[in-house]
């Protein structure tokens, strides 16, 4: 993967805050650059461990990909004290990072397959590093479709990116919003009934999904019944993580650790695990 | 500081001339730490002298319950294990990673600094040895090693003890990893006392270990002390408290997850996280992350934790397990079958401290046992899996 | 009414329809086109009417007082617009709006109730094919209401 890996794994690595983006009313998209050091090489579906000084870390997964510059991109919602301190952190500011860490979405490994991206909310973010990524290779994948699926249209992510997809002669786009105002002339429904309308290959598909929890279970069943194998589907899990490196535990999901055989999990692989309740 | 079973040095040590043993290792800086009686149990703390160790006495244990006894003899290590295990030294239970000051112009500083002792372990049993090792598969061979544990774990050395009498809850047998201390010791004593001697029959399990005994008056080991050696070692094995069928019991226990016996279990447990406190092999931390008023320094600490706690899973919008029957399934499985996938072992010992130290007596041998002789059962329905 | 037996027979909706009931169904049938922001029917309306869209797209709103119309669905090509006529009192529950120029077959609602009350197997065939259209939009609904992209 390249890059060196961090000295010590538990000692954030500290960054400044270059720029900061509202993106909605609670996210932001930071773009971060090391105070010293070049920074690590990462792949698209990874996370950073962003430490809030004295406050405490939230995992949170790039949401560019490392093509772009010297930095770590990373859009954060503010839901929580850790969060929400990240979230209002201004351009200057210092925080702290450790990572690159975790397994990613399966970009190369897709090349010559139809590509079905599927993002829920504020799943878009760590699926945008790996959209890019194939969009700068578009010629080796066959079909590419992005499925957005989002509360309102006014919580769509990355509108102005997602309207450059929609420009381009190559890739298929499809929004659904779960209830809009009058003045939306897109879908109103949910993201399953979007996977139902396009058109693909389910044998030469492979799909990456990222999301709430709720939203995967239900666009895995969908992406079934459309004929796609459980081994061809790529889902992004999320639990609460305090060390990120498979130590202390808490991120465990059945018998995989999300820090470290994830996030990125092929579904055939927790099929059993995924519909366990309170597991 | 590993040993290789097979091909091994054995000796005598007279009971007495055991105090040499302990002062060889304090005289080389060890921090010498063994099992002493204090508030009525037995723990580790640090020992100096011989009359420091549990001497004469005894515990009895059963689910729920422990109490010390006196023994008849004065065997200095006439007991099985207590609460403790020696994960609070390799593993300790607080740990202060970093600390950390911020400048005016937001520039963060981080300092480092650990200095641990060096520990020197005295009456390490056999099902601990194999709990060390489980533990040094999860913290050295993953892709992050932990420091703080390699760094102890690299300059302790061990000096085993096979066990004379089983605990009431033990069942190391099950579990393939006793009584009998095979690797991983420095040395491994067998207490032979009777009506005509008081000794111990020595291993030595590597070259640290054959240095320290250097120090110590010893003669060479005969067959006869070491026949009597292995009869106690096999007097003991037949003594199990416990057992537990392992066979099968990964896909057993992940096959069943939906068990109706969860929920059974969960009418008991209190969820009050004693098994993981006493488990030596459960690791599960946090970390605290603080900082002073100012807000120009800070520190992070890391904790032990408990998947019995609310918190220790959860998603923005709350607890991933929210039912008692949820985290108690988690730990069960997590130990016994989950372990296996992720360390290539089970995550059991057989120590049987789970049972004894569980307030309401739950025994994580009777409930491997009652969805194995029902497996598949369901609430009115069919299928056993989700 | 050649082209109209032509269009229903084709319409995904009547996949599989035995000609003989296909024809049934078109003798209820006409044809419709909604310019965009045109109405297909409001709620309290009589549901004498449904729809099977050809082409183009229909927002399903609820309108409340004092706040501007939510919209809980879109539907499209191949889509059936309705399901109150199956169901006394035979109301619309909500509004029915195109979003842009639409082309749809009506399919008079009485027409078809006595048509399948005469044949129950034509009864059958309709239901066959309306259920899973409601089961699938509750279902969507359900998810729908979750707010899965909320707070929280």
């Amino acid at each position: 993967m390249g890059g060196a890996p961090l000295a010590d794994p538990f000692v954030p690595a500290i960054y400044r805050v270059r720029s900061v983006r509202r993106e909605l009313h609670d996210t932001v998209t930071l773009e971060l650059s090391p105070t010293s050091g070049a920074r690590p090489a990462f792949e698209p579906g990874q996370f950073n461990m962003l430490y809030a000084f004295g406050i405490g870390e939230v995992p949170i997964s790039m949401s560019a990909n490392a093509r772009d510059d010297d930095v770590f991109v990373h859009t954060v919602r503010d839901v929580g004290a850790v969060s929400g301190a990240i979230a209002r952190l201004e351009a200057g500011a210092t925080v702290g990072l450790r990572g690159p860490f975790g397994s990613y979405w399966p970009v190369r490994a897709a090349e010559g397959a139809d590509l079905i991206i599927v993002a829920g909310g504020l799943g878009l973010a760590p699926l945008r590093p790996a959209v890019r990524e194939v969009l700068a290779n578009r010629q080796r994948y066959g079909r590419v479709i992005i499925l957005i699926g989002s509360r309102t249209p006014t919580d769509l992510l990355f509108r102005d990116e997602i309207e450059d997809w929609r420009r381009r002669f190559d890739v298929d786009i499809d929004i659904t919003v779960d209830h809009a105002d009058a003045g939306w002339r897109g879908n109103v429904g949910v993201v399953p009934a979007l996977i139902a309308r396009a058109a693909f290959d389910p044998q030469e598909a492979i799909a990456l999904v990222c999301g709430p929890e709720v939203m995967m279970r239900f666009t895995v069943a969908a992406l079934g019944d459309a004929g796609v194998t459980t081994d061809r589907i790529y889902l992004s899990m999320e639990r609460n993580m305090k060390c990120a490196i498979g130590l202390c535990g808490h991120c465990q999901f059945g018998p995989t650790f999300v820090c470290k055989d994830g996030p990125v999990m092929r579904y055939d692989r927790i099929a059993d695990f995924f519909t366990v309740k309170e597991l | 500081m590993a040993g290789a079973p097979g091909g091994r040095t054995y000796a005598v040590v007279a009971r007495d001339n055991l105090q040499a043993l302990i002062d060889a290792l304090a005289g080389r800086g060890y921090q010498v730490l063994g099992p002493t009686v204090r508030d009525g149990a037995i723990v580790y703390d640090d020992v100096a002298r011989l009359r420091d160790l549990p001497v004469g006495w005894t515990e009895r244990q059963e689910a729920g319950r422990y109490h010390l006894q006196h023994r008849d003899d004065k065997a200095l290590f006439g007991f099985a294990v207590g609460p403790q295990s020696w994960k609070r030294f390799l593993h300790p239970p607080v740990v202060s990673m970093w600390t950390a000051r911020k400048g005016e112009d937001g520039g963060i500083a981080i300092d480092q600094s650990d200095d641990p002792p060096k520990y020197a372990f005295i009456g390490v049993r056999a099902c601990e040895l194999s709990a060390i090792a489980v533990q040094d598969k999860v913290f050295c061979e993953g892709p992050y090693p932990d420091v703080t544990y390699e760094v102890r774990r690299r300059d302790a050395f061990i000096v085993a003890v096979n066990c004379g009498e089983a605990g009431g809850t033990c069942f190391c047998v099950s579990m393939q990893t006793g009584p009998k201390a095979e690797a991983g010791f420095d040395l491994a004593l067998t207490e032979l006392l009777d009506g005509s001697r008081h000794d111990f029959l020595v291993a030595i399990g590597s070259d640290a270990g054959a240095d320290i005994l250097g120090a110590v008056p010893h003669r060479a080991a005969t067959q006869v002390d070491r026949d009597a050696a292995e009869k106690i070692v096999a007097r003991t094995a037949s003594q199990m408290g416990r057992t537990l069928d392992t066979d099968g019991i990964k896909d057993l226990l992940l096959g069943n997850l939906n068990h109706p016996r969860w929920d059974e279990v969960a009418d008991r447990c209190l969820t009050c996280a004693n098994c993981t406190m006493v488990c030596p092999t459960c690791f599960c931390t946090t970390v605290e992350d603080h900082s002073d008023l100012a807000g120009t320094s800070a520190e992070r600490v890391r904790k032990w934790d408990s998947c019995f706690t609310m918190d220790f899973s959860y998603i923005h919008g709350g607890s991933v397990r929210k039912a008692a029957r949820s985290r108690y399934r988690q730990w069960m499985t997590h130990k016994l079958a989950s372990w296996i996938d992720q360390f290539g072992t089970s995550g059991c010992v057989g120590c049987g401290r789970c049972i004894t130290w569980c307030p309401v007596g739950i025994d994580i041998t009777e409930e491997a046992a009652a969805i194995r002789a029902a497996p598949g059962a369901a609430k009115g329905k069919a299928h056993g899996r989700t | 009414m050649a082209g109209l037996e032509h269009a229903v027979g084709e319409h995904p909706f009547f996949a599989g329809l035995d000609r003989q009931y296909s024809d049934l169904v078109s003798g209820c049938a006409r044809n419709h086109r909604f310019d965009a922001d045109e109405y297909l029917f409001h709620e309290g309306d009589a549901a004498n009417e449904f729809f099977l869209i050809r082409h183009g797209k229909v927002a399903l709103e609820i309108t409340a007082p004092g706040r501007a119309p939510i919209i809980f669905a879109t539907l499209g090509e191949g889509e059936v617009v309705g399901a109150s006529w199956v169901v006394p009192p035979y109301k619309w529950m909500f509004d029915a709006r195109a979003l842009e120029v639409t082309r749809a077959i009506g399919i008079n609602a009485e027409c078809l109730r006595g048509k399948c009350e005469a044949d129950h197997h034509l009864g059958y065939e309709m239901m066959k094919r309306f259920l899973p259209v409601f089961v699938k939009r509750l279902h969507a609904t359900r998810l729908q209401i979750l707010d899965v992209y909320g707070q929280s």
